[in-house]
């Protein structure tokens, strides 16, 4: 695989910026309050924002200096806000029935992790890749998208599921920063808004929800089986 | 030539979101989103007869391949049939206030599932993809009935979920082409093809699963279909038409592409038994829960799972012969399913329930458009004269393989177990049972929905005679180009 070189400093930043993001989903994870799950998704962001701008500086792709403003700007900030005045709209603020504890959770989500790795360990030595940061770049990301489809399936409040979702597409940007740095700009600056639209979208469903079925928790939703 | 219908593909539908979205007047609004659809129509019909070789515009992002186009036909002729359709039915809602922003979502719907075949980036392919659910989920809670919403909920996180894994396999796709192409470059089709013989085999089967679960999502594949029977059950009828007829095609389009850059880096033994397999299952699925369905639009809605795992069967077996199979299959359901959800659907209006218990006696109160309903309902379950009947058989004919007859066992069980299924719905709606006390009211089915149903179920007849020597042109194009060149 064609990857620029780091020097050690590049990569233990890059390593550092992408545990501190698999922490903050572990934060999510192991919440109840959503309003807790929504700054660490926020955070997470910014997270990703410079990661996104110090590999632009290191691998000299200086359109990733875009990417990480309005990364910082659309993520960390306008999607937490949108979510927020969700929140509010629908007077949520934390998980009341849970399938999973906690502390299940996370056991699971450590679980992935472990599995994230060794999937990322065997697909690193069957590409010829030994690189340090692009083996963790890979356990992070197919990590987040487990954890991410765990908090989908075990939470029932819609807000959880838009956040959940989220973390999906935070798993994906966060990897292809590392992997695929030189990934054409439009399509990273498409993804962002539409990712803006589609939060609207969710929020406007989300309080249609709330109106015509009188409840956002999908245990309430249960009149099509079969 | 075939660049200007392209181009008139694509913005005719433009036209008529942004005059349905100006307009108050419901007549104004169902006026011009027939008027464009039918423009539509008109101009994707000659496109696949056109292109001889792949054409690209617009900066490279727009290209018009035979494949693309042929998807582009069967959606425009949905478009337009559902349209013809919609003036009708929207009617017997009572909501004329909301129609224009109605006409405005179903166009601005029906232009994200034109424009997505038409998409020549992968990554540009995946957000048009990502695009039509966004629209459609309006459409689908349109009703805003508690069951509406709930489907337009369950919806729009199931896909959304499940999309990005595709996006996931996307940027696997991109990484393992840096080897040949360097780490920056345009990610169309015919690049990735190009790059395929030097990409890692390994990270190439782990992309093309991902993409295969997460459009297959979108495809209505079994097991990720979950979200397909609430949404095509709760929508309006001509929504439902769309999502069946046009929305599951782009999505296998998309796992169709992706598969020949899987074949073009040696893995193609690999992807398409993992193909075949979603298909198989997806018809079990669907033969278990047709067996005993009582929503009439949620059995159209399993028969759609039923066809898409047909569809993935007949490009899993691959080949000249399957790969015709698949596209034919696609234009005949296309025209089959939207007959079958518009008789669903005004059935449904007349008969004021979705529960085929309460539906009886259709024959004897509808003549015409019940006549018209049965003979769709033998088609869709691969009964000779009609076209399914055909493209089936095509299916069956290029799956007999040493290495693919126990699918084409198992398939042909299951389409008799499904036939047997769902024509015995019919017989008890048709034949059995007392007529209800108040007898259905018959405007529901106007001249509209009659025309709409005439001019669906007219072409499934002549292609179940008939098989267009131009067509056999266009797929073997197609084939040719999804082989990458090389002799299957």
């Amino acid at each position: 695989m064609t990857l620029p070189h780091f020097t050690p400093l590049a990569a233990s930043l890059f390593s550092l910026l992408a545990i501190a993001s698999l922490l903050l989903t572990f934060i999510m994870l192991g919440s109840r309050w959503l309003r807790d799950y929504m700054y660490a998704f926020g955070l997470q962001s910014w997270m990703i924002a410079v990661l996104s701008a110090s590999m632009g500086y290191y691998a000299h792709f200086p359109e990733l200096y875009l990417v990480a403003v309005l990364t910082a700007l659309f993520r960390g900030l306008l999607l937490p806000y949108l979510i927020l005045r969700i929140l509010q709209r629908l007077g949520a603020d934390r998980e009341l029935h849970v399938i999973l504890q906690p502390s299940t959770a996370l056991v699971l989500g450590a679980a992935g992790v472990v599995f994230a790795l060794v999937v990322a360990y065997h697909l690193a030595a069957a590409v010829g890749v030994s690189s340090q940061v692009v083996i963790l770049a890979l356990t992070v990301m197919l990590s987040m998208k487990l954890i991410g489809f765990l908090m989908l399936s075990v939470r029932h409040e819609a807000i959880s599921h838009i956040l959940g979702l989220l973390v999906l597409e935070n798993g994906i940007f966060l990897g292809s920063q590392i992997l695929i740095p030189g990934m054409p700009l439009l399509i990273e600056l498409v993804i962002l808004f539409d990712l803006l639209v589609a939060v609207a979208c969710f929020g406007v469903l989300a309080r249609y929800l709330m109106e015509r079925a009188g409840t956002t928790s999908s245990l309430q939703l249960r009149k099509l089986v079969g | 030539m075939t660049l200007l219908l392209a181009y008139i593909v694509l913005v005719a539908p433009l036209v008529a979101v942004a005059v349905c979205a100006m307009t108050r007047s419901p007549r104004v609004a169902e006026a011009i989103n027939l008027l464009m659809a039918l423009t539509t129509a008109v101009a994707a019909v000659p496109v696949p007869f056109l292109t001889h070789s792949t054409q690209v515009a617009l900066d490279g992002y727009l290209v018009v391949d035979p494949l693309g186009a042929w998807v582009v036909l069967c959606v425009a002729l949905v478009y337009a049939l559902a349209s013809i359709y919609a003036i009708g039915y929207m009617r017997l809602l009572g909501e004329d206030g909301r129609l224009p922003r109605f006409y405005a979502l179903f166009a601005g719907f029906a232009w994200t599932t034109l424009a997505a075949p038409l998409m020549n980036n992968a990554g540009v392919y995946w957000i048009t993809v990502e695009l039509t659910t966004l629209v459609s989920t309006f459409l689908v809670g349109f009703e805003h009935a508690a069951e509406s919403i709930e489907a337009a909920w369950k919806y729009i996180i199931v896909v959304s979920a499940g999309i990005t894994l595709a996006l996931l396999g996307t940027v696997l796709f991109y990484w393992a082409g840096t080897v040949a192409l360097g780490p920056v470059y345009d990610m169309t089709w015919a690049t990735l093809t190009r790059a395929a013989p030097h990409m890692n085999p390994t990270l190439v089967t782990l992309a093309f699963l991902l993409v295969l679960v997460g459009y297959g999502t979108k495809a209505g594949l079994a097991p990720m279909h979950t979200w397909l029977p609430d949404a095509h059950s709760e929508g309006p009828a001509p929504v439902s038409a769309l999502l069946s007829g046009a929305l599951l095609n782009i999505a296998l389009l998309g796992i169709v592409r992706f598969g020949a850059v899987a074949q073009g880096a040696g893995v193609g033994a690999v992807s398409r038994l993992a193909l075949i397999t979603l298909g198989v299952v997806s018809l079990a699925l669907a033969a278990l829960f047709i067996v005993r369905q009582r929503g009439v639009k949620r059995l159209m809605a399993y028969s759609s799972v039923e066809h898409m795992g047909v569809m993935a069967l007949g490009f899993g077996f691959g080949g000249p012969l399957g790969v015709a199979g698949a596209l034919y299959h696609m234009l005949n359901h296309a025209l089959n399913k939207s007959l079958m959800f518009f008789g669903s659907g005004v059935t449904m209006r007349a008969y004021g329930t979705k529960d085929m218990n309460g539906i009886r006696r259709v024959g004897v109160y509808f003549p015409f458009t019940g006549a018209l309903w049965l003979a769709g309902a033998l088609a869709i379950t691969g009964a000779p004269p009609f076209g399914l009947f055909l493209s089936e058989l095509t299916v069956l004919r290029a799956g007999l393989t040493p290495a693919h007859s126990w699918a084409v066992a198992v398939m042909l069980i299951l389409l008799v177990v499904i036939f047997a299924g769902f024509l015995n719905h019919f017989r008890v709606m048709y034949f059995t049972g007392a007529a209800p006390e108040t007898p259905p009211r018959s405007e529901a089915v106007g001249p509209w929905c009659i025309a709409a149903m005439v001019l669906a179920g007219v072409p499934v007849l002549i292609l179940g005679i008939w098989w267009p020597s131009a067509f056999t042109g266009v797929f073997r194009s197609i084939s040719s180009a999804l082989a990458g060149g090389l002799s299957p």
